[in-house]
């Protein structure tokens, strides 16, 4: 391990973070603009050309906020609640693979953080940790609607959590690594993990709309019945900070969801018109944040055109539909794996 | 069952497809997805405006003479015919060489209207025995100030050389109640 390469990886902890965060900051405003568009609205069009600096306008609006601390709040608490979510949904994007790698003067430089051989593993510990976030910020604030919402959410975000596990044991199946990275790189072509675990597929992204609390999930910021949820006592830039990593989840989320059934950086038929590798690393990288982009869309669309579910539905759902459906489907995967065996076992 | 309107809530049983919600998901998101590319009905306000009735009730405007002398002779029935309340003023004595300012010998040195508690219901130019006050299309632009709304006479009284057209609103029927002599103020 040299040190140009310890510097190289530095940049790219940087770029990855900064694009999060960029990215991020662009899904609020994407998402006004979504919800205004199917709302047959113009949205934010004000500050800036069509609006684009709205997001910087809300972020100083956010830091300007008077900055109010319950005083029967544990202080110590109630400020990392914000920052243990925030630190959870940026700490998901290093085990990502962006794209193949960049070949200059000899030497590769992968488009991969870390390439984690227990990649799978990490990152369901990771957004696993993201639930205390919510739970300790909710119960910190020392208000019962505080408390309820956090109550909801970690329930939620567990009881899903084991069906997006099992849906992703199915994959771990079929590809036989924990790898992103040889994930990603086994989908070259057409063979998209999508087409193989369609399912499976379905399974972790209704999960994934769970896990970032998104409509129709969104039961612990229930504004009917819960005023702000978890958040209610929150203001200012640690508000903001909740807010920010709901949305820097579904940029992940959506990174996750390309990498595991959507081929990641590969784009089929593109080694036929491009031959220089480099040339190939990049166009991967926008071809992933296509489908990136694509599914934070996606995110949105869901989000206004379906109402929200009511909290025993959710837990229905959850426990009682998408668990046993992806048992069934690592039994489906299981017997399609072993599918010469168990012709063998039958003629024989 | 008394009045025979009872109505028995029929719980059918969702089918398989129903059960299943996605084609209602579908079928939804397809929705949301025409909508997002139909034309928007948002007007971009200050840029592009709405169409107004030819008698909409906007801002006011205090009207001068042929000659450009102020018509208002600070009589306050508009502030009384006010149901807002919103109409304030303060009247003077004309003074010798003023003829050319002033229509009448008495006159409003103040005159202040409220645009926050007016209600643009019309009655002040209903009232006005001497065709001093109308009220035009012009929308109220907004502020930051409540001190802001309150609009004195150099707003409102129209200036000499810009006059603002308000033969619209002086309908037929207008024009004949301000005949009508039954009423005290068009004596
Ligand atoms: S329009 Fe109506 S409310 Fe407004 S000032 Fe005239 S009388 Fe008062
Ligand atoms: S009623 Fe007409 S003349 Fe009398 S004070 Fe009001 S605007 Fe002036």
């Amino acid at each position: 391990m040299t040190v140009s390469y310890l510097i190289y990886k530095l940049i790219l902890v940087l770029i990855v973070f900064v694009i999060s965060l960029f990215v991020a900051m662009y899904s609020t405003y994407a998402e006004r603009k979504v919800a205004a568009f199917m709302q047959d609205r113009l949205g934010p069009n004000r500050a800036g050309p069509f609006g684009i600096l709205q997001p910087l306008a809300d972020g100083i609006k956010m830091f300007m906020k008077e900055e109010i601390i319950p005083n029967v709040s544990n202080k110590f608490l109630f400020i990392l609640g914000p920052s243990l979510s925030m630190l959870t949904a940026c700490m998901t994007s290093v085990v990502i693979p962006w794209g193949t790698q960049l070949t200059i003067n000899g030497k590769p430089y992968p488009l991969q953080i870390t390439d984690v051989n227990i990649g799978i593993l990490y990152l369901f510990g990771v957004v696993s940790i993201g639930v205390y976030g919510i739970m300790i910020g909710g119960w910190a604030s020392n208000n019962k609607y505080s408390l309820l919402g956090a109550l909801r959410a970690s329930s939620q975000m567990i009881s899903y959590e084991v069906a997006m596990g099992l849906a992703i044991i199915a994959l771990v199946m079929m590809t036989g690594t924990l790898s992103l990275k040889e994930i990603a790189a086994q989908q070259n072509g057409w063979r998209w993990n999508v087409f193989y675990q369609p399912l499976g597929f379905l399974i972790f992204l209704i999960c994934a709309f769970a896990e970032t609390n998104r409509a129709p999930f969104d039961l612990p910021e229930c504004e009917t019945e819960l005023v702000g949820g978890y958040h209610t006592e929150y203001s200012s830039m640690k508000l903001g900070f909740y807010l920010f990593a709901e949305y820097i989840n579904m940029f992940i989320s959506s990174a996750i969801i390309s990498t595991f059934y959507f081929g990641g950086y590969n784009m089929p038929c593109l080694g036929r018109f491009v031959h220089d590798p480099n040339m190939l690393a990049t166009l991967g990288v926008v071809f992933m944040f296509a489908k990136i982009f694509f599914f934070i869309f996606f995110f949105m669309w869901i989000r206004w055109t379906l109402p929200r579910f009511r909290y025993d539905q959710l837990m229905n759902l959850g426990w009682k539909i998408l668990i046993p459906l992806s048992l069934i489907n690592i039994v489906l995967t299981g017997v399609f794996i072993l599918r010469q065996d168990i012709i063998h076992y039958f003629i024989k | 069952m008394l009045t025979n309107r009872s109505k028995i809530v029929a719980k059918k049983e969702l089918s398989l497809a129903e059960k299943l919600y996605f084609p209602a998901i579908l079928a939804g998101m397809a929705i949301t997805l025409k909508h997002f590319f139909t034309k928007k009905v948002t007007i971009n306000y200050p840029e592009q405006k709405r169409e107004h009735s030819k008698v909409y009730r906007g801002q006011h405007v205090l009207k001068r003479d042929e000659i450009g002398a102020e018509r208002c002779t600070a009589c306050g029935l508009c502030a009384l015919a006010c149901p807002a309340e919103a109409i304030t003023m303060t009247a003077s004595e004309r003074k010798p060489g003023e003829e050319k300012l002033y229509r009448e010998e008495k006159y409003a040195s103040v005159y202040e209207i409220n645009m926050l508690r007016c209600i643009f219901c019309g009655d002040c130019e209903e009232a006005c025995p001497k065709e001093a006050i109308f009220l035009t299309d012009r929308i109220i632009p907004s502020n930051y100030e409540r001190g802001g709304f309150v609009f004195g006479k150099d707003i409102l009284v129209e200036p000499v050389n810009d006059r603002v057209d308000v033969s619209l609103r002086q309908t037929e029927e207008v024009r004949e109640f301000k005949k009508n002599k039954n009423y005290a103020h068009n004596i």
